[in-house]
């Protein structure tokens, strides 16, 4: 499919961008975050940067949960898979992630039974085939796939099922953006909401950032002219001096989430008192684990893991990227030492990844990288 | 695993609960959908979800399920990927109580594909 094709209206694209350009202040730059790894892929597959005014940049922040899981943590799950008595499974993303002690991939040929899943549902069916091994998945992503972890516990403890648990890294997206809010290294004028998140909290979360924070952000649907008119909506907030919160992805996002999947998740999982994000280091209250009520089927009570913290590898510059503060190019590795063949940072293993979705388009990403290093 | 992928509901099973036979990409495949029952308590064939993981997250409209597929299909590897991960699963089967089975997920080999 030619690019052309697939960019959906581009004739009604160029006429928001020449509405966008109009609303613009003479003399200001704009800087929006997304926090949405399928945001990231859009705006980096279609050039979206280039129907926007010089003045107005989009920076990525810490949208993909596979980009924001420590190198600690992928250890402390490699030390329960090499359990001889136990099978891991995972997501596909999660394979080539590199930890302090390599990946899943090299743990898998090292021995380990690691197993791909599509969802956290088909660890249940190799638990009941295995009953003489112990089945830990590996539960990861913010609140679009917790609600899934959470009905699989459900699904087992309605089952009884004894030898299965999960190895909890559920994040939370509103502390990370109050992260992002309290540091210092970033001026933002708003947000791109993250789209399926936002399905599930709906848009109240997001009130104290407008209110609080005095930064308007609107919910964006995937497509390219979703992102050009959540940009729109947003400069139109601040020309009227405006921060709200407005839901330009309705016809996916009801504005109050979906109550079961939030009540699921209440029922397993209770919020941990801190714990640590690749780039943006410990958050308090950032992520969930498995509540009391269901520690039977909690990994980290069951095995005993290392819990070590391990600092990044000192080329990767990751954590300037998931905060937003570079540009996937501007990194010392970007491209020659780290690529999606051999990633050094977790940036370029996801294929929502801010330095992976750069490296991947290459036409947008040669002209980009051209610019940078001739400038 | 951060895509949500459309699909068409083609009968609401009625021998497992919380799941409905789904029409996605062309295959039929057995979706959860337990997290749609408060909000959409009238799902029935025809009616298009979007699916994560494995679970139905939200009802949407034939022409969002065009929009979306579309902008899936445009992605290349990362959707082809999901769906052949989709396609390996078998959730209706792995709601079957407690009926020893032949596993069918083997080990991974280096390069990512199955042995």
């Amino acid at each position: 499919m030619k690019f052309v094709d697939e960019f959906r209206d581009a004739e009604k694209a160029r006429v928001l961008s020449a509405r966008i350009a109009e609303l613009c202040e003479p003399g200001r730059h704009y800087k929006f975050m997304e926090v949405c790894g399928g945001h990231t892929h859009t705006i980096y597959k279609h050039g979206l940067e280039d129907y926007l005014p010089e003045t107005v940049s989009l920076v990525h922040g810490p949208g993909c949960p596979v980009c924001v899981i420590p190198m600690g943590r992928l250890d402390d799950a490699i030390a329960i898979a090499e359990r001889p008595d136990v099978i891991m499974t995972t997501f596909g993303d999660m394979m080539r992630v590199p930890g302090g002690r390599g990946s899943f991939y090299d743990a898998n040929a090292g021995g380990a039974d690691i197993r791909m899943v599509y969802s956290p549902l088909d660890s249940l069916k190799i638990a009941r085939a295995n009953p003489d091994k112990h089945v830990v998945f590996m539960a990861i992503g913010f609140e679009t796939t917790a609600p899934s972890t959470a009905m699989t516990v459900l699904r087992a403890a309605a089952e009884g099922l004894d030898n299965f648990s999960i190895f909890c890294n559920h994040v939370t997206i509103i502390p990370a953006i109050k992260a992002i809010l309290d540091s210092p290294d970033l001026r933002l004028d708003g947000f791109l909401g993250p789209g399926h998140v936002s399905t599930v909290i709906g848009c109240r979360p997001y009130e104290f950032i407008a209110r609080e924070h005095g930064k308007p952000l609107v919910c964006a649907g995937f497509e390219p002219l979703d992102i050009l008119q959540s940009v729109f909506i947003l400069l139109t907030q601040l020309r009227e001096g405006r921060s709200e919160v407005e839901n330009q992805y309705s016809r996916v996002v009801p504005w109050n989430g979906n109550a079961k999947a939030l009540r699921v998740i209440g029922q397993t999982m209770q919020l941990r008192p801190y714990f640590e994000w690749r780039g943006l280091g410990f958050i308090a209250q950032s992520a969930l684990q498995v509540r009391d009520t269901y520690a039977k089927y909690d990994a980290e009570r069951i095995f005993s893991v290392p819990g070590v913290r391990v600092a990044d590898p000192k080329a990767c510059q990751c954590g300037e990227v998931l905060k937003g503060v570079l540009k996937p190019w501007e990194c010392k590795v970007f491209g020659t030492a780290c690529t999606p063949e051999t990633p050094i940072g977790t940036c370029m293993v996801s294929s929502e990844g801010a330095c992976a979705a750069y490296y991947n388009f290459g036409r947008f990403t040669r002209e980009r990288v051209k610019e940078a290093t001739h400038a | 695993m951060c895509l949500g992928i459309p699909g068409e509901i083609v009968e609401i099973m009625t021998d497992r609960e919380d799941f409905a036979m789904v029409s996605v990409a062309g295959v039929k495949r057995a979706v959860n959908i337990g997290l749609l029952t408060e909000e959409d308590e009238e799902l029935k064939a025809g009616d298009w979800i979007l699916i994560h993981v494995g679970f139905a997250l939200s009802k949407i409209d034939e022409e969002e399920a065009t929009h979306a597929l579309r902008m899936l299909e445009g992605m290349g590897q990362a959707y082809t990927d999901e769906l052949i991960a989709l396609a390996q699963s078998d959730l209706a089967e792995s709601e079957r109580e407690r009926q020893p089975e032949q596993v069918s997920s083997a080990p991974i080999s280096q390069n990512g594909s199955r042995r």
